[in-house]
């Protein structure tokens, strides 16, 4: 199967969207690729059909809304494995293959969780704090479960408000960054009046509950499933009974397909122009790939990359301001959410660093770079390919993951086979 | 504080290793079985794994769904009577 857009657009969350919206708004024949069943992206996740988050201009609805009344081809349930050409990419969905050819391409991948190893921290129950919001929005019943919301990044509060409004009672609530960081991102806020308001609502809906900063899991204790977690930091420990522990230390961003198209990194973050194009001409990048700004820096992004991708920079040109204002958000948020070194202490020799191939802390650290790991202990290799352990060990040891290979999501063979065939 | 339930009550049935188990129309199958309380997968040297991104990025909620064998369960949507089998 075989399609051709002047602008394709992977990844359908908010900077996805408004990338495809704006570049199809121009006349442009627009494809957008999701691996997610709707579009929507994690922080829309379920937004489609229940309609719950808010309403209005640059709302959830709205974006969904033009999304849907825009004259696009949708591929939800697609991911891309490979990109063998600088203007094709191939993408799979169940047994099938599609070659997908684009004048420009919008690369919108958004982020995942950072996890960070410590002692039980495969325990079933222990999961993402991103991981168990998405989980409840998926039917996961949570009313009257104890949750202790833990790890670091503004996504944590937004998860102990959105467990307690589903009824979970928030057990404890921790932060690693410290007091004075907090309060100095508060002060931040005052120049970003839509993030304050935010912060002002997630403050009325977490009132009551305490937010321990410098505070992290020591370990996650249970026999087949989590029982109990031990908290720290700064000397000081206390043992919560739980149900859950949502756990995630902010986001990293996917760059794996940037990465394969031989797009240039600014540290872990695709590097990108004014107009959202990346080192590679007809290639742009919008949204957490660029930095983790949240969903109003992603709707900047997005909009100024499909207009940039369709054509219509002067247009682009007029969202110049916004986006200087998110830019100086994302540098906020990275300089507060910043990893406590001592966290690279958490692991214990014994503490499995790569879940898929069960390599312990121990075993890697007795390398000296991500290859030899690779080579000689299979971590990173296993089927979430290193997008687990990789983010980890980056923060632990400080190694940078050097290549990317297709296919860059596990495939079936039919579809590998498949799509040389074409 | 009022609760809000979010889904609403039509659940459905799904096995989960031969055993029903009752979830939400619209839930995932990595839900059932968190509902189920049974681990999805035994790691390499035997471990229980469950999920953990919850966004199809870990792999650890991998089981045989309906017949096919690693299958992103956080990514599936229940249909009744679905099989699971956990590996």
């Amino acid at each position: 199967m075989n399609h051709r857009f002047d602008v394709l657009v992977v990844g359908a969350g908010p900077a996805g969207i408004a990338a495809a919206v704006r570049a199809a708004e121009e006349g442009c024949s627009v494809g957008i690729v999701d691996e997610n069943l709707q579009a929507g992206g994690q922080i829309w996740r379920g937004s489609v059909d229940r309609a719950r988050s808010g309403q209005g201009i640059g709302s959830a609805e709205d974006w969904l809304g033009r999304l849907e009344r825009a004259s696009l081809r949708a591929f939800y349930g697609w991911h891309i494995f490979d990109a063998p050409s600088p203007k094709m990419l191939r993408a799979s969905r169940d047994f099938e293959a599609a070659e997908l050819h684009f004048e420009s391409l919008v690369i919108a991948t958004g982020a995942r969780e950072r996890f960070l190893p410590f002692p039980g921290w495969t325990l079933p129950n222990v999961v993402g704090a991103g991981g168990l919001q998405a989980l409840v929005k998926s039917g996961l019943p949570i009313g009257g479960k104890r949750v202790v919301v833990a790890g670091t990044g503004p996504l944590l509060i937004a998860v102990a408000a959105y467990m307690r409004k589903r009824g979970a009672n928030v057990v404890a609530l921790c932060e690693q960054a410290s007091r004075g960081r907090i309060m100095k991102l508060g002060m931040g806020l005052t120049r970003q009046p839509k993030k304050l308001t935010d912060a002002v609502r997630y403050g009325w809906q977490v009132r009551g509950m305490r937010l321990r900063t410098n505070c992290w899991p020591i370990a996650a204790l249970g026999e087949e499933r989590l029982e109990s977690v031990v908290l720290g930091g700064g000397g000081k420990r206390v043992e919560v009974k739980t149900d859950y522990l949502a756990c995630g230390f902010h986001l990293v961003p996917n760059c794996e397909l940037a990465m394969l198209l031989g797009c240039a990194l600014d540290g872990s973050y695709v590097r990108v122009d004014e107009s959202q194009q990346t080192s590679v001409p007809g290639v742009f990048s919008a949204g957490e790939t660029t930095g983790i700004g949240g969903v109003e820096a992603a709707l900047v992004e997005g909009q100024i990359a499909g207009l940039a991708a369709g054509g219509a920079r002067e247009k682009a040109a007029l969202l110049l301001k916004e986006r200087e204002a998110t830019r100086q958000f994302i540098r906020l948020l990275d300089r507060t959410y910043a990893l406590n070194p001592e966290l690279r202490r958490l692991a214990t020799p014994e503490t499995i660093v790569c879940r898929c191939e069960d390599v312990t802390m121990e075993a890697v650290e007795a390398h000296t770079s991500w290859r030899t790991a690779k080579l000689q202990l299979r971590v990173g290799m296993g089927s979430c390919q290193g997008r687990i352990c990789g983010a980890a060990c980056e923060f632990l040891f400080g190694w940078g993951m050097e290549s990317v290979r297709p296919p860059i999501q596990p495939t079936p063979i039919g579809s590998l086979i498949g799509s040389d065939a074409d | 504080m009022s609760v809000d339930q979010g889904f609403g009550t039509d659940p459905i049935l799904v096995l989960v290793n031969d055993v029903p188990v009752q979830v939400e129309r619209g839930s995932t199958v990595a839900v059932a079985l968190l509902v189920a309380g049974v681990p999805a997968r035994r790691s390499v040297n035997g471990s229980a794994r469950a999920p953990l991104c919850g966004m199809g990025v870990c792999m650890e909620c991998r089981a045989e769904v309906d017949s096919v064998s690693h299958s992103r369960t956080c990514q599936i949507v229940c249909q009744p009577n679905m099989r699971v089998r956990t590996q």
